[in-house]
């Protein structure tokens, strides 16, 4: 599988990265080789194979359902862009 | 001004000259501080230096110390690689989205190294998100590598293995997600580790990959090595992927004994891409080990040539997800005058991240995106079991695995900067390690033209131990982890 | 065209935990913005999601509550999305392998039938945070308290045909988690959201038409009035030969109308995958027969009881059932009253009238089971009449006493003495001359009717503490010795 400009752009908008159209050729040319290198995949048979998400079969641990917070909206909003009356602040968002 | 050897003593050395009152915390971590401040210009290994609160720590441990409280790490000065969220102090990940980034929280390795009485100097340069085996992709600028600066020290804990190399600090933390304590520490001649998945709490570390990404000591022996591990191991409840597992005191397990350990050498690790003077370096290493008792059987991995394309894909899908929050909402860098919403998310994120990382999530984007899922994610979740087999099967005949720790030795500066691909080689025998979430080591093998080499060391899960003891051997044997480089030299 | 209504609900139910599904934040509703986000919450560099075991046995109870499957393996997923109330840029979920799998929920309709609801998954979430965007003029203000609340997502089949189907399903799920304790139910609070996923298809038809899908709808009137006008929509769309284009839309209580959401129409791509920092929950035979065990009467089954034990009708018990705490109400005042049918009438009836007029729940009830009872006990033993027990259960709302007191304090006690009942008997009869003279004009059958002027003129006079019965035979004695 080889990859288009477009197809770079599509998936840009995805991750919400801007690139200039100047960059465009060279940002697709780079993305392709590590396309092509990770191809390689397709040329090994994995049928029947349980797919691996973490490398030990362990299981979910449960944490008592306990309170343990307490108010630090200083200190975790201290390093906010934009922040008022305790609220985090964005531009405008239209529903 | 402290004797620069005492710069270069061991931990066991300086916990000796600290319990006999020889020298303090205080006056060590001044020597320290002393030296980041001569050295860091022409290296750049530190981003950030935290002097008074470093010497007021280190008044504190001499007081433990004088109450006869503390252990081995008390008074001890550590810098950390800046991906551990520090309280209060600035931790950027090497990226321009933190640059002002002050956590509200330690990482638990911060914490529990804070409890053990280390001092932290500072914080170590990176590449961004850990995502680079160069360092050349940090925000604050390429770390050099103190045996040539003219060359690259490794990655993405490149600060952490220049800085420890270069006799900045005696222990250094670093993390790894596909080789990046293994690699700069080869390539910076110093000895580093990944242990298992599992075995180090991952919280309050910058996330690059989460299934892959551990944290490990690195440091001048596989001892020191030992010390740091004991301390910042065990269950961490607030880490759902930590294991419950019990925690050696892995420096009493360096017996030094390893008659009759089987150590298995991949064929797929000693091929024709391995620079052969690395090979004959490896080699000589491994002849040593031969030589104290180890017994060396060729085994096969016969799926390694997978590990590249199936890290490739998992590593950028994870950090595409991981690497969403920083969004200019609530932390990091938010672009000026956005116009909207959308304007705000796209501008902040392209401006707040290089070239590198927005590659990566560009490819993790697609790996996972619709239509893609099977050809990619799934395809590269049932190879990365595949590949671990390979190595469960291989533990079936020997104890450890050994090969080189990269396939060279250190590269000058923008030799493969513009070729990702290139780049990526340089992890091809530590990648593997990280899917299958085993323990591996890095331990210096000599010089090739003057530049370090490292020997690999991949144990079984949870055995970090086997592989200390080798690498320990291997130094009581030889004098490879003792040479230094003369960066004073460059600097005088 | 005649067009059938293909529907399927969404409903994201807010679990009662006490902590977050994933940190140790409270869940508390209304707390200054951002005081209950922590770390974990906001998605700050570093930080790892722990799983709230209540989270796993509330979506366990409620699996075994509608007799559904459950996911022995079940694995959290990432869903990737921007949007500012979403912190970490993607929700934690479970796609691929949710907690209950299928299932089957009898939604009893109003005439008493069962219409069997086939649910295709219930799965544990995240909630996000919220923005707001009446307090700043040029931005919108992000609070993150609600973000991790955890959710409960119940998926059914397109398996609805009308909107009062619908809003019986809603109903009968509202029943069902309170009666589990897993939920408050609260909609107004957000504890209960619905998506509505409607299509049209001609009638008789096999293939699902496309569907819009309308968001967030938090009452079962607002489900009513949305199915209903949607409905509306695109039966006009298609019967002036248009199609329907499928996209999410909001219903405007309002302008009672349902609109497109602008800001969801870009093609969202979630690309899920597994949560890696989150491990599979396993969930073994014992572990789900505990929970089995622990399981409260369920709203079905108590229907049942109430009838067969209470002798109650279907429809009495049918509206006692779905309030878990009505229906303990009436327990109560049936068992301390002896006397099941007038408790059940005064909890339905004067009760529940009282309480919406007063805008209280039964919980708030100031009239307390045992309290209903005492009243309910001199009913039946004659000392009062239920005129007199209306005045009664005035007094107890106004929390004057017990019934006995208030019977003493505003002498209200029935009277039956046969001397006092002629006197007042005698006296309306010759204060009225001109009503007895038709009253004897009269024939058999009107006479019943007119009697009932001297009832009421009785009563005044006796202040309502005539004993109707015994009066009744007396006057019609009386008046019919007059002739």
């Amino acid at each position: 599988m080889s990859i288009s400009q477009e197809d770079v752009e599509k998936v840009a908008l995805l991750a919400r990265l801007s690139i200039a159209q100047t960059d465009l050729p060279e940002v697709t040319e780079r993305f392709g080789r590590v396309l092509q290198l990770v191809n390689e995949l397709n040329t090994i048979d994995t049928e029947g194979v349980a797919p691996m998400s973490n490398p030990h079969d362990m299981v979910q641990r449960l944490r008592p359902d306990v309170v343990t917070g307490s108010d630090e909206r200083e200190a975790l909003m201290s390093c906010a862009p934009a922040q008022d009356q305790g609220y985090f602040l964005v531009p405008k968002v239209i529903d | 001004m402290i004797d620069s050897a005492l710069l270069n003593a061991s931990v066991s050395e300086l916990h000796q000259l600290l319990t006999t009152r020889q020298v303090s915390s205080a006056e060590l971590t001044k020597g320290y501080l002393e030296r980041i401040d001569l050295l860091n210009g022409k290296l750049n290994a530190v981003v950030t230096v935290c002097a008074e609160q470093a010497i007021e720590d280190a008044s504190r441990a001499d007081e433990r110390r004088t109450r006869g409280e503390g252990n081995i790490l008390t008074g001890i000065p550590l810098l950390h690689k800046d991906i551990f969220c520090t309280q209060g102090v600035t931790t950027t990940c090497g990226s321009r989205m933190l640059e002002h980034f002050v956590p509200a929280y330690d990482a638990t390795v911060v914490a529990r190294l804070k409890a053990a009485g280390v001092v932290m100097l500072g914080k170590c340069n990176m590449d961004e998100f850990a995502m680079g085996s160069s360092n050349e992709t940090s925000f604050f600028g390429a770390v050099k590598n103190p045996w040539d600066t003219n060359c690259v020290p490794g990655g993405s804990s490149g600060g952490s293995a220049a800085a420890l190399a270069a006799g900045m600090a005696p222990l250094v933390t670093g993390t790894d997600t596909g080789g990046s304590i293994r690699q700069p520490a080869s390539l910076c001649g110093v000895t580093g580790l990944k242990p298992t998945y599992g075995r180090v709490s991952r919280l309050g570390i910058i996330a690059f990959a989460s299934s892959l990404d551990q944290a490990g000591p690195m440091a001048r022996s596989a001892a020191d090595c030992a010390h740091m591990l004991t301390a910042i191991s065990g269950l961490d409840t607030g880490d759902s992927t930590s294991a419950d597992r019990a925690v050696p005191d892995f420096f009493s397990e360096l017996t030094g004994d390893i008659s009759g350990l089987r150590i298995g050498m991949p064929r797929e690790y000693f091929n024709d891409d391995l620079d052969s003077e690395v090979r004959a370096q490896v080699m000589s290493a491994l002849t040593e080990l031969e030589k104290a008792g180890a017994q060396l059987v060729d085994i096969d991995l016969p799926h390694s040539h997978y590990a590249i394309a199936t890290y490739y894909v998992l590593a950028p899908a994870e950090a595409s997800a991981n690497l969403a929050r920083y969004d200019g909402v609530r932390f990091g860098y938010r672009c000026a005058d956005p116009a909207d919403l959308e304007d705000l998310y796209f501008r902040s994120r392209s401006e707040g991240f290089g070239e590198e990382v927005q590659r990566r999530i560009l490819v993790g984007t697609y790996a996972l995106s619709a239509g893609f899922y099977d050809a990619y994610f799934n395809k590269a979740q049932q190879v990365r079991r595949v590949i671990s087999d390979d190595f469960r099967s291989a533990f079936q005949s020997v104890d450890i695995i050994a090969g080189p720790s990269a396939p060279g030795v250190a590269f000058p500066f923008g030799a493969k900067q513009q070729d990702p691909v290139a780049m990526y080689m340089e992890d091809i025998y530590t990648l593997a390690v990280n899917l299958a979430g085993l323990p591996g080591l890095s331990t210096p093998a000599g010089l090739v033209n003057g530049m370090p080499v490292g020997l690999q060391l991949i144990g079984k899960p949870f055995d970090e131990s086997t592989i200390l003891n080798a690498a320990h051997r291997l130094q009581l044997d030889t004098d490879w982890h003792r040479a230094r480089p003369a960066i004073e030299d460059h600097v005088a | 065209m005649t067009w059938e209504v293909v529907m399927g609900l969404e409903v994201h139910l807010q679990l009662a935990t006490r902590s977050k599904i994933f940190s140790g934040s409270s869940t508390q509703f209304g707390a200054s913005p951002n005081v209950q986000a922590d770390a974990v919450d906001l998605g700050m560099p570093g930080m790892l999601p722990v799983l709230n075991e209540e989270a796993v046995r509330f979506a366990v109870k409620f699996g075994l509550g509608i007799g559904a499957r459950i996911g022995k393996r079940s694995i959290f997923d990432r869903k990737n999305y921007f949007y500012p109330d979403l912190p970490k840029g993607y929700q934690i979920s479970q796609f691929f392998d949710p907690i209950v799998c299928e299932g089957v929920f009898e939604v009893p309709s109003s005439d008493g039938s069962l219409l069997p609801i086939r649910i295709t998954r219930a799965h544990l979430e995240e909630d996000a945070g919220k923005s707001v965007h009446d307090i700043f003029s040029q931005e919108s203000g992000i609070d993150l308290n609600r973000a991790g609340t955890p959710l409960l997502e119940i998926v059914t089949e397109p398996d609805f045909r009308n909107a009062d189907q619908a809003v019986a399903y809603l109903k009968a799920l509202h029943s069902l988690v309170t009666y589990l304790g897993i939920s408050d139910g609260n909609m107004a609070e957000g504890s209960m959201r619905c998506d509505i996923n409607i299509s049209l298809r001609e009638k008789g038809s096999e293939t699902l038409g496309t569907r819009a899908e309308i968001k967030n709808v938090n009452s079962f009137r607002f489900v009513e009035r949305a199915i209903y006008r949607e409905v509306e929509r695109q039966a006009d769309i298609l019967d002036s030969g248009g199609t329907i284009t499928q996209e999410t839309r909001l219903y405007d209580a309002e302008r009672d109308e349902t609109r497109s959401m602008r800001s969801k129409e870009v093609a969202n791509d979630y690309r899920y995958f597994p949560e890696p920092d989150l491990l599979p929950i396993e969930i073994d035979q014992a572990y789900i027969d505990a929970v089995r065990d622990s399981l409260p009467e369920l709203p079905a089954a108590k229907r049942a009881r109430l009838v067969s034990e209470y002798q109650l009708g279907e429809y009495d018990a049918a509206l006692l059932v779905p309030d878990h705490a009505a229906a303990a109400f009436f327990e109560e005042v049936a068992r301390l009253s002896g006397a099941a049918k007038p408790a059940a009438n005064w909890i339905l009836g004067d009760l529940t009238g009282a309480l919406n007029r007063a805008d209280l729940t039964i919980e708030a009830s100031p009239i307390s089971a045992e309290a209903l009872a005492g009243l309910i006990v001199r009913i039946e033993d004659g000392t009062l009449s239920s005129k007199l027990a209306k005045q009664v259960f005035e007094g107890l709302w106004q929390a004057e006493g017990t019934t006995d007191e208030i019977i003493a304090a505003r002498g209200l006690k029935q009277v039956s003495d046969a001397g006092e009942l002629e006197k007042w008997v005698d006296d309306v009869i010759s204060a009225n001359p001109n009503q007895l003279a038709q009253y004897l004009a009269a024939d058999e059958t009107k006479r019943k009717k007119l009697s009932g002027f001297f009832v009421g003129q009785i009563m005044k006079a006796s202040q309502g503490q005539a004993n109707p019965k015994l009066l009744n035979e007396l006057l019609i004695k009386k008046l019919n010795n007059q002739s």
